[in-house]
């Protein structure tokens, strides 16, 4: 049977289900698929806090969505184009975020009176016609897989566990995906259980044959590879990226890498990941708690490793005693926020940015700590690089705020040129005769010596009470107290010297209109540019790496614009910092519900702003 | 010393000695060449604890001990965390760190897990390690880190003038209980025992030959050592182990415990402890029983029943006290562990190489 195929330049798709139905996984090959066939992409994974919720119910809905693309993109999409619903639960939460017209996939062996209940639907909704908006294909995708699977020496269970993968077959024909990735997968993924291995194979491809064959998809479509720079690529995740520029920090210092952390969500990937890096003389030590975990990291720190800490928002609460230590003893820490919806406990497995004041300000007494920011997944990797370079240059804890938006969504990574990542030089104190001086200060850097035990004629005692300048001996003296205080904010604010400008893009050069954002924001703030741009107005863009210090030339480029727009997640942090410390007034944007920004509505906040002008 | 030409692998293991002594860890640290004295150990800095204070003596012995050991000073680190014997390492000339309340051990892991060339000792009190850094101290304790504790014990806490500690006895008048503690104490050797702690000992902060004896052992021990030292806080909890120091009563109650001996005790050796079938302690007249009645003290024995057993026996008030070790058992240390996983993976990994570890996975190339 021939089919029609459409050409699209972009598709948005969002896999949904129970968190056992394995729609991450489900998504996260569909995603390998479209990075191997050269599209742009760009994901975002959202699942409950509950590893399985009950079957069924709407808290245990897990979905995966995808955005991929002939051109670059920036987001995983406002709105999805197909919506794959495995159950009831699945189609009820997202059906308010499809727009009229999409593609809805739904399983409807789940379909069932009792699953209808659990969810409040009075009457099937694929049948009463309330769907009736949308392109609705409704196929009994269970019982096709188990069909398929007859002559499988598997369970009933198992054998409709594979859904999953009948249903990533269906989706890879109807887009045109290659294949050969998700086979090695399952087979390298169950090589112990090979009639698993067999069945799930055989599930993806009768869910391939079923579109070719079935009149139910008449069409099939077709996105062309994106154009991308020459090079090595491969699809990556923030989390992975991070834990990769963390070892590459340790390659490119010399400095052997000491991760002390503690389980939490969404950062204990970097845990996982960096623990399988041993081979690089990486350290990894699951600590008995968050204080633990940072004490170990600047314990090792102290004896010359790079120590660095992973966690998020909770867990930085506990650490701040320590990263006050590590502020008072000027020593080299990596404290890795990967931030997630607060206060307390929050919504754990959901984004924001709402930690940058406790990054900030968040420890006892004055307590000037260096906060940098990835902006998108792949990023994280040179943010990573970056702090481990200004923690080792300056002797300073630095806190890199990712968060949870980055850390699960993934984008395809162009491999750097190892040879010309930069050099990060730690400078250990040399052997001496003579006194030695743990406070005398580079008079360019203002850091102080890393003398690491070990090194003769440098013994010296540090700690958290205030030293004498130079001597370091422990000082309770009034003038002593002042000058100390003032140079280690000295310290701090000098780094706006040794990092980048803040570039701006305006290309036009007539925008009266400037939006700053800051971390994870980058993607929805600049594809919301890009429309606004689309539509005639003028419009400039920043995105803040640096939240402290800021660089040096922030004030300038603020000044020089009208307005400037903030979007942040969460009720105003930056702007807070930016009118407190520079006295210029800006307007927030913010949202906190746990997501991401939806370009299409900072489209209409920025054109607001230009258009009151 | 167990064994002083280690090579500072993990294989070879324990070597099973009656001590219950595996390989020392200290076969990794660099010895010196010059001869020590105490003096080489002493900082310029004033010594700030208050006249009369324990610390004083503890101070002594160790700084008269440490050229025992023959290391070199660079690779000897003090860590402690708050309180009135956290400010220990500002008094050694050695590196140190002193830290926040409670936290000296999880530091100190993270030192001694990524430098096996240290011997990294621990400072701390009974507030700081059992109080507020209960945890630390029982996790260092089951991972068995190569760290040795001093553990001042005062019952009391002296920095923030006197109110009273997780050893306080029950009902004791403080500035925070004008009417009486209501906590029941740790017995901090219970404790240690029962968190796994491989080496357990107590000593005296007045008894300079005994309490170098057992920092000697607790310095070889393989992991994690945790040393009770008894301490008088002279201002706040005065004579509070004043039955220990009188010399009228002392050698009664005082039992000093020796690996493979009998446990007779008395300013005569006239008393003895006897194994009861419930296998707590009972303490005989060495004239009543037969010899073969009289405890044998085993402090390698794997089962840490016996040992346990004689952390009890100062309940509730010195009535009779051991000193000594406790506990002295083989156990690879975390931090040899840890050191073996990384060589094992840059064995049969080969070591890292970050070109090929940014290109691992599925990738694609672009032309």
């Amino acid at each position: 049977m021939t089919k029609q195929v459409q050409q699209l330049d972009r598709v948005i798709i969002r896999f949904a289900g129970d968190s056992g139905d394995g729609m991450q996984l489900t998504g996260d090959r569909f995603t390998q698929e479209t990075a191997a066939f050269g599209n742009d992409l760009s994901t975002l994974p959202n699942f409950p806090a509950e590893i399985r919720a009950p079957a069924g119910t709407l808290p245990g809905v897990s979905s995966f969505q995808l955005h991929f693309a002939d051109h670059d993109i920036l987001t995983p999409g406002d709105a999805p184009d197909v919506l794959v619903a495995m159950n009831p639960a699945a189609l009820k939460a997202n059906l308010g975020d499809l727009p009229r017209g999409a593609d809805l996939i739904v399983n409807t062996d789940e379909f069932s009176k009792r699953n209808l209940a659990k969810v409040g639907y009075a009457a099937d909704p694929v049948t009463d016609g309330s769907l009736a908006e949308y392109r609705v294909h409704a196929l009994p995708l269970t019982s096709m897989t188990v069909t398929a699977l007859e002559g499988y020496d598997i369970s009933k269970k198992d054998a409709e566990r594979a859904k999953n993968m009948f249903a990533l077959g269906l989706l890879s024909w109807l887009y045109h995906r290659p294949t050969e990735g998700t086979v090695g997968f399952l087979e390298r993924k169950f090589a112990k259980k090979p009639e698993i291995m067999k069945a799930n194979i055989a599930a993806f491809q009768a869910g391939w044959s079923y579109g070719e064959t079935t009149e139910a998809f008449s069409v099939q479509y077709e996105v062309k590879p994106a154009e991308h720079d020459a090079g090595l690529y491969r699809n990556i995740t923030g989390n992975a990226a991070l834990s990769l520029g963390i070892v590459a920090a340790g390659v490119q210092s010399g400095l052997p890498v000491y991760l002390g952390s503690y389980p939490i969500t969404p950062a204990s990937d970097i845990l996982h990941e960096l623990s399988k890096h041993k081979r690089f003389g990486v350290r990894t030590f699951q600590a008995e708690d968050e204080i633990a975990a940072v004490g170990a990291a600047l314990g090792a720190s102290f004896g010359g490793s790079l120590g660095v800490t992973t966690t998020s928002g909770p867990g930085i609460a506990l650490k701040s005693e320590t990263i006050g230590l590590a502020v008072a003893t000027e020593l080299p820490l990596l404290v890795i926020d990967v931030q997630r919806a607060g206060p307390s406990t929050g919504l754990p497995t959901k984004t924001e940015q709402a930690d940058l004041m406790q990054a900030m300000y968040g420890r006892n007494g004055e307590a000037p700590v260096p906060v940098i920011a990835p902006q998108s997944p792949s990023d994280c990797f040179d943010a990573a690089l970056e702090a481990a370079r200004i923690a080792v240059k300056y002797r300073t804890p630095v806190i890199l705020l990712s968060d949870g938006y980055l850390a699960n969504g993934s984008e395809p990574w162009k491999l750097p040129d190892v040879a010309a990542l930069p050099k990060i030089e730690p400078n250990f104190a040399a052997p001496s005769e003579e006194a030695f001086e743990p406070f005398r200060r580079d008079p360019e850097t203002l850091a102080r010596p890393w003398a690491v035990p070990g090194t003769p004629g440098l013994e010296h005692r540090i700690g958290g009470l205030e030293k004498a300048d130079v001597t370091g001996n422990i000082s309770y003296d009034p003038a002593n107290h002042d000058t100390m205080v003032r140079l280690r904010q000295a310290k701090v604010d000098g780094i706006a010297n040794d990092v980048a400008p803040l570039a701006v893009d305006d290309p036009s050069g007539k925008a009266r209109v400037l939006v700053m954002g800051w971390g994870g924001t980058y993607g929805a703030i600049s594809a919301a540019v890009r429309r606004v741009r689309a539509e005639g107005r003028d419009v400039a863009q920043a995105h803040l790496r640096h939240l402290n210090p800021f660089p040096a030339n922030l004030p300038e480029v603020l000044r020089s614009y009208d307005k400037v727009v903030v979007p942040e997640i969460n009720l105003g942090q930056l702007s807070m910092l930016l009118r407190g410390r520079l006295l210029i007034d800006v307007i927030g944007y913010n949202q906190v519900r746990g997501l991401p920004f939806k370009s299409e509505e900072l489209q209409d906040v920025i054109q607001e702003v230009i258009d009151s002008e | 010393m167990s064994d002083t030409n280690g090579n500072g692998a993990l294989n070879g293991g324990g070597n099973g000695s009656a001590g219950g002594n595996g390989r020392s860890l200290l076969s990794l640290v660099p010895k010196t060449d010059v001869k020590q004295t105490m003096k080489d150990f002493k900082t310029d800095q004033e010594v700030r604890w208050c006249p009369g204070c324990g610390d004083y003596a503890i101070l002594a012995a160790v700084q008269s001990f440490l050229p025992e050991l023959g290391l070199r000073r660079e690779n000897i680190t003090f860590i402690s965390g708050i309180g009135c014997s956290s400010r220990f390492p500002y008094y050694m000339n050695t590196y140190g760190f002193h830290s926040i309340h409670g936290r000296a051990p999880a530091i100190a892991t993270g030192l001694a897990t990524s430098r096996p060339d240290l011997s990294v000792w621990v400072v701390t009190g009974d507030g700081d390690s059992l109080s507020i850094g209960g945890n630390h101290l029982i996790h260092a304790l089951r991972r068995n880190v190569n760290l040795k504790i001093l553990l001042f014990n005062n019952r009391i806490y002296g920095l923030t003038k006197g109110q009273y500690s997780p050893t306080s006895e029950t009902g004791k008048i403080t500035k925070s209980t004008p009417m009486g503690s209501l906590d029941a104490p740790f017995n901090p050797l219970s404790l240690a025992i029962g968190a796994e702690g491989t080496f357990v000992a107590r000593t005296i902060d007045s008894d300079r030959k005994h309490l170098q004896s057992v920092l000697r052992a607790a310095a070889e021990h393989r992991g994690t050592a945790l040393v009770e030292i008894y301490q008088n806080c002279n201002i706040f909890n005065d004579g509070a182990f004043e039955p220990l120091k009188d010399a009228a009563v002392r050698d009664d109650i005082t039992i000093r415990l020796e690996d493979g001996e009998p446990i007779v005790f008395g300013a005569d050796r006239q008393k003895a402890l006897r194994r009861t079938p419930t296998g707590s302690f009972e303490v005989v007249n060495v004239a009543d029983v037969a010899a073969s009645e009289i405890a044998v003290h085993d402090a390698s024995n794997p089962d840490p029943s016996m040992a346990f057993a004689l952390s009890r026996l100062d309940q509730p008030a010195f009535e009779h006290t051991p000193i000594g070790i406790f506990r002295n058992v083989d156990r690879p240390s975390y931090d040899e562990l840890m050191r073996a996983q990384v060589e094992e993976a840059v064995e049969t990994q080969g070591a890292g190489d970050l070109a090929a570890l940014l290109g691992s996975g599925d990738t694609w190339r672009i032309d």
